[in-house]
């Protein structure tokens, strides 16, 4: 079923005419409410009337994670708090999180697109949809909550984690579709042939999976696995949060929602789009929130645009799986990790800079992030249960900023491997 | 006496302390005694070396993580029941101690290596029980 057919199979001549009278709209809402954007535009010698279709957009300045960052919390919104009716954070980020907040409308429509991309998966009122997804400042949660709710179909809102119960109500409630990350539908599927448990014995017949990225060949594990159609969504929560994009069953891309979001390709080197199809790095505008409307935000996600009319009717563009990023930004069960936040947690432990690698691995299905620290001089005590207590105040330290845990390992001195004076930071073992 | 030891961090290698005693017997270092203590990734190697100062600079030079520290050197009677007569003074007198070797001189000799949380209070309580500890002869501090 497509739910709003006359936006997601409209031509594109009438796709562009919408997006064209919405940006209009949010470059003068932007311009006039957000003086961090207007001191931007300004710069560049940017009237909001010099931004008349679509065909200007590339005119724009662009907005980047630092710029929410240091208007933190809310000063990037564009309506008075008294408008704002939720706000969510991302989890963590170098720093301080960052935060966005919804307005009623902004609810409405993140709503909207939510259940737009759950019926492209090929869900309808007749499920039992379980969202494993964190409840909470997370989007996840709650952003598939309201969509599926919107579209008539049973909620149950059992957040992440607590597998057993996950599978016993899977079981007990006849669950058909579930929704979480890619990496824990298959720490489940590995816990149900533990208690011996056979897909087949579930009602389960789709999967919402997104929030990190995921390969071809995991799709075929988790629906061999499951015995489900694994569908991606995607969503990041500068822009709105899941339901950004969403595959339909022909699993050939992702539709973007773009009357609400409109999306460009960009070379992250020149910054300039790139040709038609190329590959290159997504930036979006929002043209209908709100609560923070952003003009042309670095995702730091690549990936491609495809403007074919789809097979199943929808003439909304398809982006492709994101295949990787044009930052050091590592995505980790879920949650987002830089670099820069696991130097500032050593650096506030210790006078000088630590030398540090972060080694990423998929044990089984989960992801794992082993930290090594060089003991240097300021680092090492005579007493073991010094060298223990600063192990683990590393641990608990880094565990407190990112959210996740890790295992810290103490390395002697020069261990590290460096290239040209600086070490490896990050390695991603991964085979995703 | 007050000594300085030499400490370095080693992880759980093979052939990291044979690296740490080349390193020290190329510079004409002794070594009189040592101690390992570990945990399963990393281990401290605890030393008492003929100059612990340029075993200090030699092992930094070759980028091992090192420091001195000060432990408390007391010869005590190479005797049974020697060590439990200068821990029970030690324990009397509410010295506590993080960590203890040993090693002996002669057949007549033995070195206990205190590290103490309070050096001095440690060599004042040693020195004043002396004539208890040296009942058993040959005790020198």
């Amino acid at each position: 079923m497509i739910w709003n057919e006359k936006i997601e199979c409209a031509s594109r001549d009438e796709m562009t005419h919408i997006q064209s009278e919405n940006l209009i709209k949010t470059v003068k809402r932007i311009y006039h409410n957000i003086p961090s954007y207007r001191a931007k535009m300004q710069e560049k010698g940017l009237l909001p009337g010099d931004i008349k279709s679509v065909e200007d957009l590339s005119k724009l300045p662009f907005t980047n994670k630092s710029d929410l960052r240091d208007n933190y919390p809310f000063g990037m919104f564009s309506v008075p708090m008294s408008e704002i009716v939720r706000v969510h954070a991302s989890s963590g980020t170098t720093g301080k999180p960052t935060v966005v907040g919804y307005t009623r409308n902004d609810l409405q429509m993140w709503a909207e697109v939510v259940t737009r991309a759950l019926c492209m998966a090929g869900v309808h009122k007749n499920d039992i949809v379980q969202i494993a997804y964190g409840y909470g400042l997370f989007t996840g949660g709650l952003g598939l909550h309201y969509g599926t709710e919107n579209l008539g179909a049973t909620v149950i809102p059992i957040s992440g984690g607590n597998t057993k119960k996950q599978i016993q109500l899977m079981q007990d409630f006849g669950t058909s579709v579930i929704a979480c990350t890619p990496s824990y539908a298959l720490f489940m599927a590995e816990i149900m042939e533990e208690m011996g448990i056979a897909p087949d014995s579930l009602n389960l017949r789709g999967g919402i999976f997104g929030a990190e990225p995921w390969s071809e060949n995991m799709r075929r594990e988790i629906e061999s696995k499951l015995e489900l159609k694994a569908i991606d969504i995607y969503g990041l929560s500068e822009v709105v949060g899941p339901g950004v994009s969403c595959e339909c069953e022909q699993q050939a891309g992702m539709h973007v929602n773009e009357d609400h979001f409109i999306p460009e390709i960009i070379d992250p080197e020149t910054l300039e789009p790139v040709p038609k199809g190329e590959l290159g790095e997504l930036v979006f505008s929002t043209v209908t929130k709100e609560g923070i409307p952003i003009l042309r935000y670095r995702t730091r996600d690549l990936t491609r645009l495809n403007y074919q009319k789809c097979t199943c009717g929808r003439t909304l563009v398809r982006m492709e799986k994101c295949t990787g990023r044009s930052d050091d930004m590592l995505i980790i069960r879920g949650v987002n990790v830089f670099p820069s936040q696991i130097e500032s947690v050593l650096l506030e432990m210790s006078e000088t800079e630590p030398h540090y690698q972060l080694i990423v691995e998929r044990e089984g299905t989960l992801d794992v992030m082993k930290l090594l620290v060089e003991v240097q001089e300021q680092f090492f005590s005579d007493e073991i249960r010094e060298l223990e207590a600063l192990r683990k105040k590393i641990t608990a330290n880094i565990q407190g900023t990112l959210g996740i845990s890790v295992d810290v390992k103490l390395v002697e001195p020069k261990t590290i491997e460096r290239t040209s004076g600086k070490s490896k930071r990050v390695i991603d073992n991964r085979k995703i | 006496m007050k000594a300085k030891q030499v400490s370095v961090f080693l992880e759980n290698k093979s052939g990291r302390l044979n690296e740490v005693a080349q390193i020290l017997g190329e510079a004409g270092i002794n070594i009189s005694a040592f101690t390992v203590a570990d945990t399963s990734d990393f281990g401290v190697l605890r030393l008492i070396v003929s100059e612990p100062e340029k075993a200090y600079s030699v092992l930094k030079e070759n980028q091992f993580s090192a420091r001195t520290t000060d432990v408390v050197l007391a010869n005590s009677p190479n005797r049974p029941g020697a060590l439990s007569k200068m821990l029970k003074i030690l324990n009397a007198e509410g010295v506590f101690i993080e960590y203890l070797y040993a090693f002996t001189m002669n057949e007549e000799t033995a070195v206990i290596v205190i590290r103490p949380t309070n050096i001095d209070k440690c060599i004042a309580s040693l020195e004043k029980n002396r004539d208890a500890l040296l009942s058993n002869n040959n005790y020198k501090l």
